[in-house]
């Protein structure tokens, strides 16, 4: 089973793996705690449209859908904030217009998309290096910014009103917010895929989430869970020979549930202990 | 001493869908005050909160907090919003919260600094919460939170108090500790609170305004059943719950 880290393939894979956790653990965890997962599910599929960009202007796709989905992350936090229109219907338009204009663009494109699906669904054994090298910068970028906006950060995720009150700039916060989590949708293209990328931004931060009330151990439980999740749905793929991306999240998905349970019945013994020592 | 006026309304209306939420109100608070203003729910008394704190632009009229735009000026105003709607489950520590209090002190990209760190210490210790400092504040009783918002808007030594429905979510009999509490704060600060609980509000304070659209305000407490019906726009009877003959309201 071992020799198989020695290809080439592989040693990207987890490196890929590796990174993608990185992002989704720091991300994740705001996108969980300051409930904006429906609008980070929506700025994913939009990114669609920076991959449609990409093939019709010629260049790497995933680096049309960073500048896609950035500009577009911004344009729907602007669009929430700024007009009355409410956040949910903003949503739902921005994620069926952005991938309309990905089919048009690539309908514009000349040749066929042979690659297509793998931007859709991930494909974690065939992440090329330039893509390697980009997730990586991503993942200093998210980093850097969250060390130095981390009470920011916290207190526009916690109280935002108060924040404003104290001086927090807190418009330009959740915009910076949204294009981190479009940076993040950019980093686990390769990985999960467009459609997928709404899982690995939850499902690890909900289950740290059982484990800890800070939200620093929160993130590093988050990295953690993820690097699991890439791994073991990675080895479950190649030795069942199923899809990588979607075998992730369904392990991920069933560890989270397992979680759940083991944490209702931790309760419930919890609560029959107390009972029974009360009377 | 004499009083120096922390808050100046004048006729400020302010529009939702152009219905009008707050209208001509005037209003002055001075730094010895003890405010409470009553009014029905959807009177606009949490709107008023957020005009005197910026959060709201009025349409019309003029606001000043200490002479300055609310923007500059509420970093004298603590704040305690109706605080029960948080996230119960957020990870966050209750020593984290009150820190929150500091930041206009702090800023952008800096790090709290000792005295920071004590300043919210100190404010623990004044609401007695300094124990529960590592807790997550979700997990607490709705008193104990209230307590630690309350530390979180001493933090900033404020000239102003400002409280929106503070009893609502906290069982009657922590109510009284409450209210012994602001006692014990109104030495050092205007305190302004916002309630529809007008048995519990005017016991405590020095005045009353009531707020139902337009302010009605007389510089005492003691309201008229008249005055009581417009603010409500159906008949009021008052109760009184104070035994101290002048804490009583005037008979009608």
């Amino acid at each position: 089973m071992l020799e198989v880290l020695q290809y080439q393939f592989m040693q990207n894979a987890l490196l890929a793996g590796l990174l993608a956790a990185v992002a989704c653990g720091i991300v994740g965890v705001y996108v969980v705690v300051k409930k904006v997962v429906f609008i980070s599910g929506g700025i994913a599929h939009a990114s669609f449209g920076g991959i449609g960009l990409g093939y019709l202007l010629g260049i790497n796709p995933v680096l049309g859908a960073m500048f896609f989905t950035i500009v577009s992350s911004l344009g729907i936090g602007l669009v929430t904030r700024r007009t009355r229109l409410p956040e949910d219907t903003a949503v739902g338009i921005l994620w069926a217009m952005g991938m309309a204009l990905g089919i048009i663009f690539i309908g514009l494109a000349p040749g066929y998309a042979p690659d297509l699906f793998s931007y859709l669904f991930g494909n974690i054994l065939t992440v090329p290096f330039f893509d390697l090298m980009l997730m990586l910068t991503l993942d200093v970028v998210i980093i850097a910014l969250v060390a130095l906006l981390y009470k920011e950060f916290l207190y526009l995720s916690f109280d935002e009103e108060f924040s404003t009150v104290s001086g927090v700039p807190t418009e330009g916060l959740y915009l910076l917010l949204l294009c981190l989590v479009a940076l993040t949708v950019v980093v686990l293209i390769r990985v999960v895929g467009i459609i997928l990328v709404i899982a690995l931004l939850t499902i690890p931060a909900a289950l740290a989430r059982q484990f800890t009330h800070s939200l620093k151990k929160m993130m590093l439980l988050a990295i953690l869970a993820g690097v699991v999740f890439t791994f073991s749905g990675l080895w479950v793929s190649y030795v069942l020979n199923l899809a990588s991306g979607a075998t992730i999240i369904l392990v991920s998905g069933l560890v989270l549930f397992i979680s759940f349970g083991i944490n209702r019945l931790r309760h419930r013994t919890h609560e029959y202990n107390r009972t029974a020592s009360t009377a | 001493m004499t009083a120096k006026e922390l808050v100046k309304l004048e006729n400020v209306w302010v529009y939702h869908d152009s219905i009008p939420v707050l209208e001509a109100i005037n209003l002055s608070i001075k730094s010895n005050d003890f405010l409470g203003i009553i009014g029905p729910n959807g009177g606009g008394k949490t709107t008023l909160l957020k005009v005197i704190l910026g959060l709201v632009k009025p349409s019309r009229g003029k606001v000043s907090v200490l002479g300055m735009p609310p923007e500059r000026g509420r970093k004298y105003i603590g704040y305690i919003s109706q605080f029960n709607l948080f996230d119960h489950d957020f990870p966050i520590s209750v020593l984290d919260v009150v820190l929150m209090g500091r930041y206009n002190k702090s800023g952008l990209f800096q790090r709290y600094r000792e005295e920071d760190r004590k300043a919210a210490i100190a404010a623990l210790k004044t609401v007695e919460m300094l124990d529960y400092k590592d807790r997550q504040v979700g997990k607490l009783s709705g008193g104990e939170q209230q307590r630690v918002f309350i530390a979180r808007a001493l933090v900033t030594n404020p000239e102003l108090l400002l409280l929106d429905e503070p009893t609502a979510s906290i069982d009657p009999n922590m109510q009284a500790e409450f209210y012994e509490l602001l006692d014990k704060l109104k030495e050092n600060m205007a305190i302004v609170l916002v309630s529809h609980d007008l048995s519990a509000v005017s016991i405590y304070v020095n005045e009353i305004a009531c707020l139902n659209h337009q302010l009605f305000y007389h510089g005492s407490k003691e309201v008229s059943a008249e005055e009581l019906e417009k603010t409500y726009r159906c008949p009021i009877q008052l109760i009184a719950h104070g035994t101290v003959p002048h804490r009583v309201l005037r008979e009608h």
